[in-house]
């Protein structure tokens, strides 16, 4: 091996799932509606539900919008980042994950690169505009630990989510059909965190909230910000050691799925 | 009959995707049922629904997601892209008429997996205000069946846009996020503010979600209710007829 490819090879990778994705502009343009549209409609659903009723779960609408911008911009972030393992199962099937093995690259570091999908640039969008909205429009007694807060949240909410994704995604070496599994957690962590967990049945939280990080998006940052008390009484020092305990936990789901794939042996 | 018949055998092949998808619904089930619970911590009545025929309303929904396929899809188009298209023009079958089977096909499977499995998941887990009159269920069964062919008039329109557009993908990608809303998947149409409400029901979207389970749940008329999902049927079909028909004029098959 004459040089080290690193750096160089992932920005061309980069810079061709960029170019052929602005090919057919029309068509990007409206996916990219699309996106922001997805993250739209659920904005909408809360709305429609408030129009019903004062508070939810103790929140008021604001609050929401504040815990839904937040887990929205994370997880539109996540998905920029690692949505492209969604197509997991396709590589698999079709044996093109077997050329991208013999590559001296990390394979989970060319999937995400080679097929960049920046209409999910939509989504952050329609987030961080709903995010700014709640921030202004709640009432937050400013100090310099909760504008590092401020700064801090989307950027680990992106990371529990995307480390939600990769550890969800590995089901798929061994399920070989597993994206539809995959999207429960995904898409379904989406949905939980948008949301003040204490809305939910308490089997539900458990395992969505703590066991699946939902909880730590944008729920727990949230109650900082609003210097409101944890009603479950979760000691204050987890809540900075979860964006780590995700990580870790889905590097070593996905390894351990890496090692095991044999390929389909067609 | 052959071709219905082969739809439901396409898609019963297909068992890990059936677990999976159903492991999906189940989830956002829950999630749901907890956000439309939501509305009732200061009343026990809202918009004429009381906790019960809320939470029946959420899982009936999850069952019928899949049957009338909300998310829309994107085969016919896949076909005009690819130019396969010219080959199902010129078999001796009308080719509305045979999608159409086909999908009936396909919803009659899904029927029995996707929408089954989910409403007693959700029976097990909460108490679902379900009929006990035979023919509430006769009626309900009436408006899943037009309810798919509806659902079909909608996405056969989209797919005919890939003849002017060739990649429709953003077309779809867009009525897959609007249509669940729209039809009242994600939050009950009556919930809406009343001229939404008013705005959503002169729309066919509706007849895909709302108004079938309106038809189990027994609110308003059946009989108004069914009518205005076959007046949607018969517009959506003919829509889709006129359309292919300029389509077929216009039809170059890429690559000569």
């Amino acid at each position: 091996m004459a040089e080290r490819p690193g750096l160089e090879a992932y920005c061309r990778l980069l810079g061709g799932a960029v170019r052929s994705q602005l090919a057919y502009p029309a068509s990007f343009g409206l996916q990219l509606v699309g996106q922001a549209l997805a993250q739209g409609v659920d904005l909408l659903a809360i709305l429609v539900l408030f129009g019903r009723v004062a508070a939810m779960g103790g929140f008021s609408r604001d609050e929401v919008l504040l815990i839904y911008g937040l887990a929205s911009v994370g997880f539109g972030l996540a998905d920029l980042a690692v949505g492209q393992l969604d197509q997991l199962p396709d590589l698999i099937r079709s044996g093109q994950l077997d050329a991208m093995l013999l590559r001296p690259l990390s394979v989970l570091g060319q999937l995400c690169a080679a097929d960049l999908a920046l209409r999910r640039l939509g989504r952050v969008v329609a987030g961080a505009v709903t995010l700014g909205y709640a921030l202004l429009a709640v009432e937050i007694t400013w100090t310099p630990a909760r504008v590092a807060l401020v700064i801090v949240s989307p950027l680990s909410a992106a990371v529990i989510l995307g480390a939600i994704w990769v550890a969800a995604a590995s089901v798929c070496f061994w399920v070989v059909d597993g994206r539809e599994l995959a999207n429960s957690v995904t898409y379904g962590s989406n949905e939980f965190t948008s949301y003040p967990i204490t809305i939910f049945s308490d089997w539900v939280r458990r395992l969505l909230a703590f066991i699946v990080p939902g909880a730590f998006v944008a729920y727990y940052p949230v109650l900082g910000l609003l210097g409101k008390p944890d009603p479950l009484g979760l000691p204050a020092v987890l809540r900075w050691c979860a964006p780590l305990a995700a990580v870790t936990a889905a590097t070593l789901v996905w390894r351990t799925g890496l090692r095991r794939y044999v390929g389909t042996g067609s | 009959m052959r071709l219905m018949r082969a739809g439901f055998l396409r898609y019963a092949t297909y068992r890990q995707a059936v677990v999976a998808g159903l492991v999906t619904n189940t989830v956002f089930g829950f999630l749901r049922t907890a956000i439309v619970l939501t509305v009732f911590a200061g009343s026990a009545r809202v918009a004429g629904y009381d906790p019960a025929s809320a939470i029946t309303f959420v899982w009936v929904g999850q069952g019928l997601l899949a049957v009338v396929m909300i998310f829309g899809d994107g085969e016919l188009a896949a076909r005009v892209r690819t130019g396969q298209i010219s080959a199902d023009l010129l078999r001796p079958v009308d080719l509305q008429a045979a999608l159409l089977a086909e999908d009936l096909g396909r919803a009659g499977f899904a029927m029995l997996t996707r929408f089954a499995v989910p409403v007693v998941i959700g029976g097990l887990a909460f108490k679902l205000a379900l009929p006990t009159s035979p023919g509430r269920y006769l009626v309900f069964a009436a408006g899943v069946v037009l309810a798919v062919v509806v659902s079909f008039g909608l996405r056969f329109l989209l797919n005919l846009t890939a003849f002017w557009l060739l990649d429709s993908r953003g077309v779809l990608s867009i009525y897959a996020v609007v249509a669940p809303l729209l039809a009242g998947l994600i939050i009950p149409v009556p919930y809406f503010p009343g001229w939404a409400a008013s705005v959503l029901s002169a729309t066919p979207f509706p007849s895909m979600v709302q108004t079938p389970t309106d038809l189990l749940l027994g609110r308003g008329d059946a009989g108004w209710l069914l009518a205005s999902q076959l007046l949607w049927l018969v517009l959506l079909l003919g829509a889709g007829r006129l359309v292919l028909a300029r389509a077929v004029r216009r039809l170059v098959v890429q690559g000569g």
